[in-house]
């Protein structure tokens, strides 16, 4: 596939946080229905990617394109970002409904469009929490506070979604809504680069994997089975998935409806 | 009832309403990026403001010396608040950067009224309020500001909202963040120098802060705590203004003074509730 088809594409990215260089010149793309896992132990730097892809934090070198071309803010508009956590803010209660419908606004839209309430509730549907829409967002689990995340990223009908570990500490309630709502993203040509410590639920639907240790990448390929070896430093990525092996293990496989 | 016939107290109930209802907007917004001292910040600067438009006032020998304060204490709280963002934004500590300004403004507001030729007893109108001087200049300049503050704030809530919420994620759609969060902090600046004249720079950020503190306690969404907010900060002012008409009181420590006990009222009878509650449960 040429480079400008793929819906995003990284090269050579350098970044540094406080005066500490975190990435190293790292490269990732992804196609249209591809899903990537971005793996690698703690301190590897695959946060730091992630949100050096959605343009939280600026690049130090490098260059990032969305849709063939540099990452502007009306690209971004087709770009859904799910961080590791929800934001508290300063203590001012927040409706799901309205932390969903921000997801709305972007590049030239700083009011949401009029059918704002409808789509939140779609999104949230998607991920089987539409009751939840009145709600509070700061009294709910952190399962239920992620699949609200992920909605406000879905609410944007993005074409390219990032998340950073979408599944750290959620209920398997929610790790199977996830996984559902993943298959269908897929299904509809969403490209999605997800990071993960285990690939758990989502192993079926994994097609390649991008392994990160000091902030270079290690392995790009088939998804390892046992993140545990890849995050040791020295392992040999290249040789240990010359033949990669179909998972058999490495949690409960969830597929989602065809 | 006759009181309301009079066109001081006119005045004074109209720019009460309009302060009370448009402080807590922008105060909302400060909360809620844990930025609730800005307001003093700004206050000490806006001080400065006004004793450098009373030192213009003088040196263009204007006949009314202190017609300047108002657009003096306009720009240097502007100033304030673009300079406290920008070093924000550069990842400076903004309690550091707002103590300094604090500390700065005051001094400098003294120096510069002592220069003009003033006394810092005329600085007291502007540390305290002085709602029973308003005239209908004051009125209209207020009325302008307000409309001012309430639409941006009311118009731009989502944008304001999401950036305030989640600063990386509204980095991540392409929200211009920093022109965002830098319309908050001028928007702050100019409530800061709406309700100086009813509160006084020193007790300003209280009537941004008190209100959304007391609604805070009763709603549970970002947009009716906003309004509830506003609703309080209107009845807070009118009735401090009201008690004072016919009590020997100051203003604008009368609304604070209010504000601080409903507040307190508010969080006893809540924690009374929960604890009946619990009692019922167990």
């Amino acid at each position: 596939m040429e480079a400008a088809d793929r819906v995003l594409v990284a090269r050579d990215v350098h970044v540094s946080l406080n005066g500490t260089p975190i990435l190293h010149g790292v490269g990732i793309d992804v196609s249209p229905g591809e899903v990537v896992a971005l793996m690698g132990g703690n301190g590897s730097g695959k946060s730091t990617l992630v949100r050096a892809l959605v343009g939280a934090i600026p690049l130090a070198g490098g260059s990032v394109a969305l849709f063939g071309a540099p990452a502007t803010g009306s690209a971004r508009s087709r770009v859904g970002y799910v961080p590791q956590r929800m934001s508290v803010g300063g203590g001012i209660a927040a409706t799901v409904d309205e932390v969903v419908r921000s997801g709305l606004l972007g590049h030239h839209r700083l009011r949401a469009p009029r059918d704002a309430r409808s789509r939140a509730a779609q999104a949230l549907a998607q991920l089987d929490i539409q009751d939840l829409i009145g709600r509070d967002v700061s009294r709910l689990s952190g399962g239920q506070q992620q699949r609200v995340l992920i909605a406000r990223a879905l609410v944007r009908r993005p074409d390219i979604l990032l998340l950073d570990e979408p599944m750290a500490g959620v209920d398997l309630q929610s790790q199977v809504a996830f996984a559902h709502a993943l298959s269908h993203l897929k299904e509809d040509g969403v490209a999605i680069i997800i990071v993960l410590h285990e690939l758990g639920a989502l192993t079926r639907h994994i097609d390649r994997s991008v392994v990160l240790e000091g902030g270079r990448v290690t392995h790009e390929g088939a998804p390892p089975q046992d993140l545990g070896i890849h995050a040791l430093p020295g392992h040999d990525h290249e040789h240990a998935h010359a033949d990669p092996q179909p998972p058999t293990s490495g949690g409960v496989a969830l597929d989602g409806p065809a | 009832m006759t009181l309301l016939t009079d066109p001081l107290v006119q005045r004074m109930l109209l720019v009460g309403l309009l302060v009370g209802v448009a402080a807590p907007i922008v105060g909302t917004y400060l909360v809620q990026r844990r930025m609730a001292l800005l307001g003093d910040g700004i206050g000490h600067v806006a001080l400065a403001g006004v004793a450098a438009g009373w030192l213009a006032g003088s040196a263009a020998g204007l006949a009314q010396r202190d017609a300047l304060a108002v657009p003096g204490a306009v720009l240097f709280a502007i100033a304030g608040a673009v300079i406290i963002e920008r070093m924000r934004a550069k990842g400076a500590a903004a309690d550091v950067v707002m103590a300094i300004l604090f500390y700065g403004g005051i001094a400098s507001g003294v120096l510069l009224i002592g220069v003009a030729g003033g006394s810092n007893a005329s600085l007291l109108g502007y540390l305290f309020g002085s709602i029973s001087t308003v005239t209908w200049t004051d009125v209209w300049v207020t009325v302008v500001l307000a409309i001012l503050i309430v639409g941006i704030g009311l118009g731009l809530r989502g944008a304001l909202f999401a950036v305030t919420h989640d600063q990386e994620f509204a980095r991540s759609t392409g929200l211009p963040v920093q022109a965002l969060n830098m319309i908050v902090a001028v928007l702050a600046a100019v409530t800061i120098t709406v309700a100086m004249r009813v509160v006084g720079v020193l007790l300003v950020s209280a009537l941004m802060i008190l209100p959304v503190a007391i609604a805070q306690r009763l709603t549970t969404s970002f947009s009716r705590t906003m309004h509830a907010a506003m609703a309080i900060g209107a009845s807070l002012t009118l009735a401090g203004i009201w008690v004072t008409l016919t009590q020997n009181l100051q203003p604008g420590a009368l609304i604070v003074v209010l504000g601080v006990g409903v507040y307190i009222v508010v969080t006893v009878v809540l924690a009374a509730r929960q604890g009946v509650r619990r009692g019922a449960n167990s």
